[in-house]
């Protein structure tokens, strides 16, 4: 091995500042076993220079399998497909980048959620020959519920249908209708193929219809700097220094917001309030001090302040509730049950928590809501929470830090759902009756009396269909039966002749009236 | 805090050294001595640790030592297993730990691609790559039962050269044999190895000077050099990205059969 020539040193201290500023982006590929994933990520890392060649040299003796570069582990090499979460790192000039790999498989959503939790930006992966499958739906419905601000749709092996537009005009357009039920606004489609390199580093020339970026020119140039939450000021406190009697300090990690001495804080859950004095580092004192810095605050007076408080901005604090609306997602083989103790640890606090109610199941290829007395592994639902101490929380959509949470079992120690916050339980007085909208979110679907002008059997069919489909329904013969049915929040099929009834709806408005499919899923806000 | 006395271990102290400012590093620093470390590594390290007000915790496991375990008579693997596993499950246990932190990273090896930053250990400290912890956000599950335990990496998502960035930037000191400079060695199967701790020689070999230095400090014998005139850390760094080889490449014991450093993880060492 010989040495290389060392350019002099003022090249290399210019590289580091600039390396130095780069910003990060992270994120969070999924794809089908047979997508292709692997062999992306590999193209990635192997045409930007990221991978050393001894790592390569280790995987294959003779021909580069460039999914061998990120399938590490020796139980999966076994079986040829990846099974966790594995982290990968590069850089160019422009960027540094951390991929969470993670895999496809229908069974590991609790994978796909954990690679999405800190990721800015998530790769899709869409075979161009099996068009937008229940998995790239699924990937898609896991980004927008962990809130990945930026989706890039790779619309991958378009060397194997000839690279046609077509193809990639007719996968964008269902992807994004339903993507759009999604509420993902930033989404970028991109025709490639990873295994020959197309419009993955290089521009494709076998694509020349195709004007938009390659992958790694919008992976290096799609904006993040705004994704941060800088309004909301929140700090909760980790660890309360105290070296001597003369100094009492907070460190933490700013969640959002600025910090800035002589600003007015709140401190939760005791609502005092003090203003920062400064805030203290090894380097120095900072005249600021935002997201992601950790940090040491000192107050301007003695306050009794322990882990797991927070220091907010008075005249815009989160929400302080013991009862919470939360989606999660499951990941334990033991099922969530209402009523079990579990550990809930949200920002620096554990507290004690049940699950008061399960809301509705989330079907994830349909978006349905469905009534559910428990949630599997792999299953998404909404839940109500009550914790044995308040939370000092934000809506997870507006604010990642103060959103998130993790439920641990007591008796395993094991971690066993993700949550994010919907907002705060709303309680009505108890006695209160039971409301159309609580059938609703029990049942996952709305009430309705159907007018069947039909026979018995096509009724019965329509039946069927609905009761697989997770809905309540019965077939009735008189409309008065319909109605009681309906106000009990059934879907009631009513055998009758000529036009409908006040308050019928026709069995071709279900889907249009929402009563069915499609609407109870309100679009990522609602749930 | 397991502290290996190499650039990632200086790393992490400094970042712990930020962590309690104003106050002290409230945690012990663990080294693990095989006895076969670099001369200048103890020296180093006990200079370094007296220097911060740290406190040194170093265990070793003479049982094994006075047994004659040797990398020499017993092979790579079976004296990592006895000096450095073994020793460092015996450390824990012995000042009950229920977590410790460690320097390695993600993009060291492909078994630590998939590693946690919370990494949970069994009460053999087992690590069983099947059967993680999810981790998501930065909310870290660190609930153990008696008897198990918690390796906390926080290194995990640096890359080698932001280690070296940062040893760079906050002036960081490290051990002189990162640093380029003519070094009695021994040219054996294209690796050149130290003479120290009376290292064997085999027929024909001879010591001659090389202008080298160490990519990774492990133990003397089992830790090749890379000829280099790399001798200040911006020139290590122009080096780094002008070779492009992992570090790792020159530690003998990570080659000793596929998929090794998975094992010997999976056994408890790091």
């Amino acid at each position: 091995m010989a040495t290389a020539t060392l350019p002099n040193t003022a090249d290399i201290e210019t590289f580091l500042r600039q390396n130095e500023e780069k910003e990060l982006l992270r994120l969070s590929t999924a794809g089908s076993v047979d997508d292709g994933k692997s062999t992306l990520i590999g193209r990635l890392l192997y045409d930007s220079k990221g991978i050393y060649e001894d790592q390569l040299a280790a995987i294959s003796k003779d021909k580069v399998d460039l999914a061998l570069v990120t399938d590490g582990l020796r139980a999966e090499r076994e079986q040829g497909i990846t099974i966790d979460v594995a982290y990968r790192y590069f850089s160019t000039p422009r960027r540094k980048f951390i991929i969470a790999d993670t895999p496809g498989h229908e069974q590991y959503t609790r994978n796909m959620a954990t690679g999405a939790s800190t990721a800015n930006l998530a790769i899709i992966l869409v075979d161009a020959r099996n068009g937008v499958l229940a998995q790239s739906r699924r990937h898609a419905f896991i980004a927008s519920l962990l809130g990945i601000p930026h989706i890039v749709v790779a619309i991958n092996k378009m060397d194997l249908v000839d690279f046609r537009q077509d193809v990639f005009d007719s996968i964008q357009a269902e992807f994004s209708a339903f993507a759009s039920r999604l509420g993902l606004d930033d989404l970028y489609f991109i025709p490639l193929s990873a295994l020959l390199g197309d419009n993955v580093v290089e521009p494709s020339r076998n694509m020349p219809w195709y004007s938009g970026q390659c992958l790694l020119d919008h992976l290096e140039t799609v904006p993040i700097a705004t994704d941060r939450n800088l309004a909301d000021m929140r700090f909760p406190v980790q660890y309360v220094l105290r070296p001597n009697l003369d100094f009492r300090g907070y460190a933490g990690q700013v969640a959002s917001g600025f910090i800035q001495p002589g600003d007015e804080v709140m401190v939760l859950p005791s609502r005092r309030t003090s203003r920062v004095r400064s805030i203290v580092t090894y380097d120095g004192d900072l005249p600021k001090a935002f997201p992601p810095m950790s940090v040491t605050v000192t107050l301007e007076h003695e306050i009794d302040i322990s882990r797991g408080d927070m220091l907010v901005a008075p005249e815009n604090p989160p929400l302080v509730d013991r009862h919470i609306e939360a989606t999660v997602v499951w990941m334990n083989a033991r099922p969530l049950e209402p009523k079990r103790q579990y550990l809930l640890k949200h920002t620096t606090q554990q507290v004690r928590a049940s699950v008061a109610a399960i809301r509705h199941r989330i079907e994830i290829h349909g978006l349905r809501h469905e009534a559910a007395a428990e949630l599997k592994l792999n299953e998404i639902g909404a839940v109500a929470i009550e914790t044995f101490r308040p939370l000092y929380f934000d809506p997870y959509r507006r604010n990642r830090a103060t959103g998130a949470f993790i439920l641990i079992d007591p008796l395993t120690n094991e971690t066993v759902g993700a949550g994010m916050i919907t907002g705060s339980t709303e309680r009505e007085s108890s006695g209160h009756r039971v409301t159309a909208e609580e059938r609703h979110a029990r049942l996952g679907h709305r009430a309705a009396a159907v007018w069947f002008t039909g026979d018995a059997d096509e009724a019965h069919a329509l039946e069927r269909r609905l009761f697989d489909g997770g809905c309540v329904v019965n077939v009735v013969t008189s409309a008065a039966m319909a109605r009681v049915s309906a106000e009990a929040g059934l879907i009631s099929i009513c055998l009758g002749a000529g036009d409908p009834p006040d308050g019928f709806v026709l069995p071709e408005d279900l889907e249009a009236l929402g009563i069915i499919d499609g609407e109870p899923f309100t679009g990522g806000a609602g749930i | 805090m397991l502290y290996s006395i190499g650039k990632d271990s200086s790393v992490m102290v400094r970042l712990a050294q930020k962590a309690f400012y104003p106050g002290k590093i409230p945690f012990p620093l663990l080294h693990i001595d095989t006895t076969y470390k670099f001369r200048e590594m103890i020296e180093f390290r006990d200079r370094f640790t007296a220097e911060i007000g740290a406190r040194l915790i170093v265990h070793t496991n003479w049982k094994a030592i006075q047994d004659g375990a040797n990398p020499f008579r017993l092979g790579t693997q079976k004296c990592c297993g006895l000096l450095k596993t073994r020793a460092l499950l015996d450390a824990l246990q012995a000042g009950g730990y229920d977590a410790a932190f460690g320097g390695a990273r993600r993009d060291e090896e492909k078994s630590r691609a998939k590693e946690r930053v919370y990494s949970f250990r069994d009460s053999f400290g087992q690590w069983d790559p099947k059967n993680q912890r999810p981790e998501l956000w930065n909310l870290y599950n660190s609930r153990v039962d008696k008897g198990e335990s918690i390796r906390v990496f926080p290194l995990s998502n640096w890359t080698e050269l932001d280690v070296w960035q940062y040893i760079h930037l906050e002036n960081i000191p490290i051990v002189p044999l990162y640093f380029a400079k003519d070094r009695e060695m021994v040219v054996r199967g294209g690796t050149l190895i130290p003479v120290e701790q009376d290292i064997p020689l085999l027929p024909g070999e001879r010591p001659q000077m090389v202008m080298c230095r160490m990519r990774s400090l492990g133990c003397s014998p089992c830790t090749g050099a890379i000829r280099s005139t790399a001798d200040t850390v911006p020139k290590i760094i122009e080096e780094m990205m002008l070779f492009r080889r992992s570090e790792r490449e020159n530690r003998v014991i990570d080659h000793d059969q596929e998929g090794s450093m998975e094992i010997k993880k999976r056994e408890g060492y790091f």
